[in-house]
């Protein structure tokens, strides 16, 4: 009846909607159907529909597969790490421009800080293979002036999994201190000048009214993180690795485009994709529900 | 003006030096392999270039420019950009108004925002997408790096947010007057909405013209390939340069595939290094306002 009324009162409002809803029905729900391959013996020339059901084979095929505890591992150990990087290193830097009085270095500072976020992992692939070469790139230069023998950062793997961790921090740090930037602001002068009046020095008062201030935001920041724990970077992965350091790099997401693109099993592919979906599914609504319980968080 | 104590001296001279060291590492890898690009190939061979281009000359922008395929792909990507931006914006706009309104005012709200919502929290992945991209006979069209992209859930939840921070009382008495939903967007709340706008313009652009994965996987012939695609084949397999520079001994003395591909990255990430600066002052506000809730 609702759904009546509304259609006739507010037909404009649904008529504005109906471009993204053919979409997002085609292009993200209707492959929703297609996970049913993960399933199946699926053969493209069968369809989604008529190919053979295999049970729950698949999955026990991608489970014991001798890479997949490596890449397991590689996953969490480098999502984690970024997680955490992502995190700290921000809330830091976002402290220490709170500092700054000089409004043409605080303005110069953010402007080149968030530059590298807009740069794709392409570019920045192109750039770190250059700079981190061990025969020709500069940072091996600067490392042998201090007597430090040529590191192969992207070809060693006791390396790779830094340099991937490192280089995420490095690209996103910039950008990532503009919410705690803004919560900074949206602490109320009146608390600093109070403070000032009791006497409290600078230290003090970080200590006690500018890190509570944004203390909200960490945990909101910190929370929504948990969805990505098995999100270690499709892009910076796949445009850095090599056959070489699949060992320390190879994670869920490059494995799917590996099985399923370059060797064109479907269904283990699909699998495997399946797997990382569900557990994200639930840990991205773990990460809202708490959100919501610990920062009262909504997202519209 | 009172004296600075000494410990906040201290202070403030450590603040600036990190915070300067923090935006130099930013961009000196961009300086060094800008460096290279204006090299001769000996120079960039023996690693000695730092920041200051050594036996400087453009001998690398010329192979690159002279190579077709720097431009056919060029001109992919700004098809991209425009088709894709002008498509992006126009739902994403559409889509936030009626997602703006108050429950009581639009019932079905919650239901449609939760519809777009659970597209965030699963996806069908992408052997799946693939093939219905496949169904729909996109691949191999331009279409395909526009349409399964085109609604941006995040960048639809920050201008509803935006458009709710709006006083009510500006869509009231625009409705009063007579006008219909789609006047009231476009001539009531566009025009006070510069700044997300401005923001989610931004992303959008720098999201079309960055991707690079969906032009790998849905064009089949590589002259169709988006620039960001292209750059990525070419730093994947470094062989396509050295044919180019082998035939005449006077380039190969200035280029080598080491500084035609520095040569590459650089014009590639020219656009939006053009673009970035004068646009950062509105996403910074975009993004704030955007996120700021009652």
């Amino acid at each position: 009846m609702r759904l009546m009324k509304s259609l006739k009162r507010d037909y404009l409002l649904h008529v504005m909607l109906l471009p993204a809803l053919v979409l997002v029905l085609v292009y993200s729900y209707y492959p929703m159907f297609g996970i049913i391959i993960a399933f199946e013996k699926f053969s493209a020339f069968k369809g989604f529909f008529h190919s053979p059901w295999v049970g729950f084979d698949n999955f026990k095929y991608v489970f014991q597969m001798p890479e997949f505890p490596l890449v397991m591992r590689n996953t969490l150990i480098i999502a984690i790490f970024k997680i955490i990087g992502n995190l700290a290193v921000p809330i830091i830097v976002a402290l220490m421009l709170n500092e700054v009085s000089k409004s043409f270095i605080k303005r110069g500072v953010q402007t080149l800080v968030y530059l590298p976020h807009f740069l794709s992992w392409v570019i920045l692939a192109g750039i770190l293979k250059d700079i981190l070469s061990p025969s020709d790139g500069i940072v091996n230069h600067v490392l042998g002036y201090l007597g430090v023998q040529p590191i192969f950062f992207l070809g060693d793997n006791h390396w790779f999994r830094f340099t991937l961790i490192v280089s995420d921090v490095w690209k996103e740090f910039g950008f990532n201190t503009i919410v705690y930037l803004a919560a900074l602001t949206s602490i109320s002068p009146s608390l600093y000048e109070a403070a000032i009046v009791d006497g409290a020095s600078r230290w003090k008062q970080t200590l006690h009214i500018t890190l509570p201030g944004i203390v909200p935001i960490m945990i909101l920041l910190g929370t929504l993180s948990l969805g990505n724990v098995l999100n270690a970077g499709f892009d910076q992965v796949f445009n850095l690795y090599n056959p070489i350091t699949y060992d320390s790099g190879d994670i869920l997401d490059t494995l799917v485009y590996r099985i399923g693109i370059v060797s064109a099993q479907y269904s283990v592919s699909t699998a495997i994709g399946l797997f990382k979906s569900a557990v994200s599914f639930l840990l991205i609504s773990v990460s809202y529900w708490l959100a919501y319980r610990l920062a009262n968080y909504r997202i519209f | 003006m009172y004296k600075l104590s000494w410990s906040r001296k201290t202070f403030l001279i450590f603040n600036y030096t990190f915070l300067i060291a923090m935006s130099v590492l930013c961009i000196l890898p961009l300086l060094n392999v800008l460096a290279v690009s204006f090299s001769s190939a000996g120079a960039a061979l023996s690693g000695s270039v730092k920041f200051i281009p050594i036996d400087f000359n453009l001998k690398s922008y010329e192979i690159v420019i002279q190579q077709g395929k720097f431009f056919t792909a060029f001109g992919v990507s700004v098809e991209r950009l425009i088709l894709g931006t002008l498509v992006n914006m126009i739902i994403c706009v559409l889509t936030a108004y009626p997602l703006s309104k108050e429950n009581h005012r639009f019932p079905l709200r919650t239901a449609y925002a939760w519809l777009f919502v659970f597209t965030i929290l699963f996806s069908g992945g992408l052997i799946p997408t693939y093939l219905v991209v496949k169904q729909t006979h996109l691949l191999g069209t331009i279409w395909s790096l526009v349409l399964p992209g085109a609604v941006n859930v995040f960048n639809v939840i920050l201008m509803l947010n935006f458009f709710r921070g709006l006083p009510k009382e500006l869509e009231e008495s625009a409705l009063m007057d007579g006008a219909n939903h789609l006047v009231t967007l476009v001539k009531i709340y566009l025009p006070i909405s510069l700044p997300s706008l401005a923001t989610v313009t931004l992303f959008t652009m720098v999201g079309h013209w960055n991707s690079w994965f969906d032009g790998l996987l849905y064009m089949r012939n590589p002259n169709d390939y988006p620039l960001a695609t292209y750059l990525q084949a070419i730093t994947i397999d470094a062989a396509t340069l050295k044919n180019l520079t082998m035939n005449d001994p006077e380039t190969a003395r200035f280029v080598s595939d080491r500084t035609g591909r520095a040569a590459q990255i650089f014009m590639t990430a020219l656009p939006i290094l053009l673009v970035y600066p004068f646009l950062q002052k509105y996403f910074v506000k975009g993004l704030v306002l955007g996120s700021v809730k009652e």
